[in-house]
């Protein structure tokens, strides 16, 4: 990768005016969170060019889905968005089991849903709190990074991991949640509004960060659709387009939530529609964990969904099950499927061709990062290059699911 | 909705579309001539009423092995906002070796999508302004998502099933 950049770069710059510089941020470098390399020639402190290269940490998940079957290549989605597992799992799954056309019990979706929000507020608490963080503002961050931190340890008690959580399983959960879930998640909700009025008039209200962030890494409406920006980033703009709301999944229907929206796209508003978005989910995780319904913790498919060990080792009939599911994997029929979710940092799209054998004929992801991350040399072009770290936090690139 | 849009496809660009049997998607779908595709979806974007806006996904499909006679597809995701975010799929079908125009004039976002299009698969498309690798260094040999290619990269040709036996039959006092 080195030789091709630097050969790349000699052959793109070759002729630097006087007084030009080129400097190298990445691909591993403290502003950047992740191995992402940018090429950017400066005039002085300006940006006259800029050049992303990516691929660093490219593993070629697709290529891999074509051997994993359906429930193995969960363990890759856990590995795209590494900041909101959870949020990839249950895009995944969905996508699957509308291809299979299962229906899961209600309890399995409440849980899916609490916790694809809870990701979500995890996700923009990374992303807001690294934004303080790169322009100087540390306090903020520490203080919500509790919060985030009590996440997962619901998600640790819940899964038994805190990253990679590998969470659903296809028909349902890998395990039903444990008893004091509701009361955390009600406990954790009543702390996490305090928390982020704090982080308001700790980051948000503070003059500094206002004056450095205001105006800075616009990008208009039209163009913001041009690139394919989803999420946060498009809604900064001011488009209200949302999954949730356009084409809704699990129950997003029959719960009430708003659609925050910015003005101009900057790094301010980036920020802002993610503080409104986390209040948001808040709202969301408190109507669903109030009328919480008991039931199954997946649906009741012995030739699709794993028994339980204990059945395994004394029933027949389970162990023919749990044997046909390890040896010869799920029955998916065949057909093609686009599946999209509103994951954390936009439409996180998933696109199956299966020909009807154990493992998918293609899988495709359409990460939301891969298509707004190459609108970034438009976004910092002519600004100053201390502003493009701010752009280039506020955009939240996450590395694993650019590359994917 | 879908009607309508087949309508005006077949009403302006019919000599542009194959006939072709539909896949059992959940997206309806049309199956495009390559030289078609750039006045199609630049119609299809700036039509009043269907209103195209929103390049969705682009990827493509290798169907090496399977009855399905032309070797790769490349698929684009069109999304209408204005009508409930209405999808439909242009489905493209390439030999290998063709190349396809390049829809970055129409969308912008179209760029990094296609090069890994082309990364992946070796599908060129004509008139992009960076037609290079992205995610592979440039010195890489082949094309990874193409059937042909194994899992376990080239020069390793033998399946991870026989792996067991080739390390039973390994003479492990050699060299002793």
């Amino acid at each position: 990768m080195y030789e091709k950049t630097q050969a790349h770069f000699e052959s793109k710059f070759k002729k630097l005016p006087e007084g030009h510089i080129l400097v190298n941020l990445g691909p591993s470098h403290p502003a950047t969170h992740g191995i992402l390399q940018n090429v950017i020639q400066l005039d002085g402190e300006r940006i006259v060019d800029s050049e992303s290269v990516i691929g660093y940490v490219h593993r070629c998940f697709e290529k891999l889905g074509e051997r994993y079957d359906y429930n193995q290549f969960l363990v890759c989605t856990d590995r795209m968005n590494y900041v909101s597992t959870p949020m990839n799992n249950i895009g995944w799954i969905l996508a699957v089991e509308s291809l299979m056309k299962i229906e899961v019990p209600d309890r399995v979706t409440y849980v899916r849903m609490i916790i694809a929000e809870l990701s979500r507020i995890m996700d923009h608490i990374v992303c807001v709190g690294i934004l303080g963080v790169d322009i100087g503002a540390f306090s903020g961050f520490l203080h919500l990074f509790h919060q985030r931190e009590n996440i997962y340890q619901i998600l640790e008690k819940l899964t038994g991991a805190r990253l990679t959580t590998t969470f659903c399983r296809v028909g349902g959960m890998e395990r039903d949640i444990y008893p004091e879930f509701e009361a955390e998640v009600k406990l954790l909700c009543k702390m996490l509004r305090p928390a982020l009025k704090e982080f308001n008039t700790l980051l948000i209200r503070n003059k500094i960060f206002n004056e450095r962030t205001a105006g800075i890494g616009g990008i208009s409406q039209e163009d913001a659709i041009s690139y394919g920006y989803t999420g946060p980033n498009l809604r900064a703009t001011g488009v209200d387009w949302d999954v949730r709301k356009d084409k809704p999944y699990m129950f997003y229907d029959r719960v009430d939530f708003d659609i925050p929206v910015g003005e101009d796209g900057s790094v301010l508003h980036r920020t802002l529609v993610r503080m409104e978005e986390m209040e948001q989910s808040i709202r969301i995780v408190e109507q669903l964990i109030n009328k919480f319904p008991s039931g199954a913790y997946h649906a009741d498919m012995p030739n699709i969904f794993l028994p339980e060990k204990n059945r395994v080792y004394n029933n027949m009939e389970e162990l023919i099950y749990h044997f046909k599911i390890i040896m010869h994997g799920i029955k998916v029929p065949a057909g093609e499927h686009y599946f999209a979710t509103e994951a954390a940092n936009g439409e996180l799209g998933f696109y199956i061709v299966s020909q009807g054998e154990k493992t998918p004929w293609r899988v495709h992801v359409r990460r939301p990062c891969f298509w707004y991350y190459q609108s970034f040399p438009d976004l910092i072009r002519g600004g100053l290059l201390a502003d493009s770290v701010a752009t280039m936090s506020s955009l939240n690139v996450i590395a694993g699911e650019l590359d994917c | 909705m879908i009607e309508q849009v087949e309508e005006f496809l077949q009403k302006s660009f019919s000599h542009f579309l194959i006939d072709q049997d539909k896949k059992n998607s959940n997206i309806p779908h049309f199956y495009i001539k390559p030289e078609g595709i750039v006045p199609i979806i630049q119609a299809l974007k700036e039509h009043k009423t269907l209103a195209f806006q929103f390049l969705n996904d682009l990827t493509a499909v290798d169907w090496l092995g399977t009855n399905i006679s032309t070797r790769f597809e490349v698929l684009y995701l069109l999304k209408s906002p204005k009508n409930q975010h209405f999808q439909i799929q242009l489905r493209v079908p390439v030999e290998e070796g063709d190349s396809v125009p390049s829809i970055t004039s129409i969308f912008k976002g179209a760029n990094w999508p296609e090069r890994e299009v082309y990364d992946l698969f070796g599908i060129e498309f004509l008139n992009h302004p960076y037609m290079e690798r992205i995610l592979l260094p440039d010195n890489f040999v082949g094309y990874p998502l193409r059937k042909d290619y194994p899992l376990e990269g080239p020069g390793q040709d033998y399946l991870i099933e026989n792996l067991l036996e080739i390390h039973t039959k390994e003479d492990i006092t050699e060299g002793i």
